[in-house]
């Protein structure tokens, strides 16, 4: 019989409706693995009850023969940060521990209406600051991998879709869905070989996510292969008349339009992503990526994009500005934790909730955040950074009058230790170097696993398209996974 | 630029975050460090550039002019707006005294 967790979502969802085996077969098998899994941490809350009802709904529709849906019979894993009516959602912080929303996000509700069930609340950064899931407040995810020089060192799964990233990597879900405001679901995806993709902004609703830099926040899927991340986007995107930035553009087949060959397709390399003091391994692994996709039939193109350099600080401004803004909602009044000291006021009673409801990196960035849009400074810091930020996404548009995709690496790393970055706010935010500077663009953008570095850890490359192009991203995402062969998976320890 | 002791817990009242003196000796040199690297964006010529408003072209649209187009995001719906309150006294937000 087939070991039923080794199966990604097309597999699982043909399978069911095959009648090969039964979508409650499946939850119950994925559930066994959670429940196995505490030792990584990648859950917050599982919700066991919840993958069998879904999978009793689709086993009874396709008993009366009625169509399952997109994602009909598969059990998946929901980044905690997804509004989960009444389940717990917590951004993994402590300010929202306890709190059950009255209502389903958007994205969820069309997973569920896909046919989707859920294994539980995936654990994240807090408030999806983070790139290595170690500002969680219900503590750190242990990735699934360890390096091959047989030290048991804890790595970091990525961040923040940490906890999504594990889950799929460690055969707990078939997919999960992630969030990327700064490379969020490419960078965890690239650490734990698996695939990833953040669409266009506006694709998927934002209504229901907790808020953290809404300019730059999209949720996109996390996966195995490239297949099962077009097939769960189809079932996630979509228009919302709630998200005022929602794209009103019907929803492409992207799974029906899958095609590996690039024939007649450019692919852009951009030299400014080759900086001094690369690791070895990462641009042997975008050189081979370079050949894959010339084979594949691409005419590889060197494209600029001079204002690189620039991504990263311009987006440590402009994401610590919204944040500030945006967390400035969690006060202790209307939902979530409070802390009234003593004899305290209204103002006491905001500043002790804040105090004892956010984690430091959250304290930092609306710190940050809060002083760049401050009376005085906001012209030097704020206002430069957003025209910095229409600079990047002119160098992109440039950039695409050349080709048809970009490749690039995802990371500039493999997998780092836990605790090796984490007393170092800058080293932390360096490693979104080539994830952050499509994001700033608003451009879909999608990682795929390529191989393993000499210390036996997964390396991504990374596909960034023009803007609706998901479907562009996805064909070079498969071009690079054929070729790629990539089967390695972390030997089970937990 | 760079920020002082005062500086920051001027700017951790604005944003309403208690912090304790040693918490504040700490940030002082985290949020310099930042600070002086994002200063480097003074480096790049902006001059005829806007800033970003929008990062994909998009039209903002007005609802139909209904009461409740949306039930969900419409209006009575008192019980549930106050189910995660920390205090919720007669159908309202409880919170301290904040008139002597």
């Amino acid at each position: 019989m087939t070991q039923l967790t080794e199966l990604g979502v097309a597999a699982i969802r043909d399978g069911v409706a095959a009648g090969s085996f039964t979508a409650v077969e499946v939850a119950e098998a994925f559930n066994v693995n959670v429940a196995a899994a505490s030792a990584l941490n990648a859950f917050i809350v599982a919700t066991p009850e919840k993958a069998i009802e879904a999978a009793k709904a689709t086993d009874a529709r396709r008993a009366k023969g009625e169509a399952l849906g997109l994602m009909g019979g598969v059990p998946i894993g929901m980044k905690d940060l997804f509004a989960t009516k009444g389940v717990q959602t917590t951004a993994a912080s402590h300010i929202l521990e306890h709190f059950v929303p009255e209502y389903e996000s958007t994205v969820s509700q069309n997973l569920w209406d896909a046919g989707a069930g859920m294994l539980g609340k995936l654990n994240l950064d807090q408030f999806a600051m983070g790139s290595s899931n170690e500002t969680s407040y219900f503590g750190n995810v242990i990735s699934p991998w360890r390096r091959k020089d047989g030290g048991n060192a804890a790595l970091a799964p990525g961040g923040s879709s940490g906890g999504s990233s594990t889950a799929v990597s460690a055969r707990l879900a078939p997919a999960a869905t992630g969030t990327d405001t700064g490379g969020s679901i490419r960078q965890p995806a690239a650490f734990t070989g698996i695939s990833g993709i953040k669409p266009t902004y506006g694709r998927c609703s934002r209504w229901g996510i907790v808020a953290f830099a809404s300019s730059l926040d999209q949720a996109g899927p996390m996966a195995r292969d490239v297949r099962d991340c077009a097939i769960m986007l189809e079932a996630m995107a979509g228009f919302d008349p709630k998200d005022a930035t929602s794209l009103d553009m019907a929803v492409p087949h992207w799974e029906a339009g899958l095609n590996p060959d690039m024939k007649g397709k450019r692919v852009g390399v951009p030299r400014e992503y080759r900086m001094d003091g690369m690791d070895a391994d990462v641009a042997a692994s975008w050189d081979q990526g370079i050949a894959w996709l010339e084979d594949a039939g691409a005419e590889i193109v060197e494209v600029s994009l001079p204002h690189t350099k620039y991504a990263l600080p311009a987006y440590y401004i402009i994401a610590p500005a919204e944040a500030s803004s945006n967390l400035a909602r969690y006060d202790g009044v209307r939902y979530g934790l409070r802390d009234l000291p003593d004899g305290a006021g209204l103002q006491d009673m905001y500043a002790a909730t804040r105090a004892a409801g956010f984690g430091a990196e959250v304290k930092r960035r609306i710190l940050i955040g809060t002083y760049v849009l401050s009376a005085g400074f906001y012209d030097a810091y704020y206002t430069q950074a957003q025209k910095v930020r229409t600079l990047i996404s002119r160098d992109f548009a440039q950039a695409f009058e050349q080709c048809d995709v970009i490749l690039a690496p995802t990371a500039p790393t493999a997998a780092f230790g836990l605790g090796e970055k984490s007393d170092d706010p800058l080293a932390m935010y360096l490693n979104d170097v080539f994830a952050v500077p499509a994001s700033l663009a608003g451009l879909p953008a999608m990682s795929v696993p390529a191989g393993l570095n000499r210390e036996g850890l997964p390396l991504g490359l990374q596909i960034i398209g023009r803007p609706f192009d998901e479907q562009g991203v996805l064909n070079a995402g498969l071009a690079l996974e054929v070729r790629a062969g990539f089967v390695a998976r972390p030997e089970k320890w937990w | 630029m760079s920020v002082d002791t005062a500086t920051v817990a001027k700017i951790a009242a604005l944003a309403r975050i208690k912090v304790s003196e040693a918490e504040l000796a700490a940030m002082v040199p985290e949020l310099n460090g930042i600070l002086a690297w994002v200063e480097q964006l003074g480096e790049v010529d902006v001059s005829g550039v806007e800033p970003m408003t929008a990062v994909i072209p998009n039209h903002l649209r007005l609802r139909a002019d209904v009461i409740d187009a949306d039930p969900l995001t419409g209006g009575g719906r008192r019980d549930a707006v106050l189910a995660n309150a920390p205090v919720a006294m007669d159908g309202f937000f409880g919170v301290p005294k904040v008139i002597e």
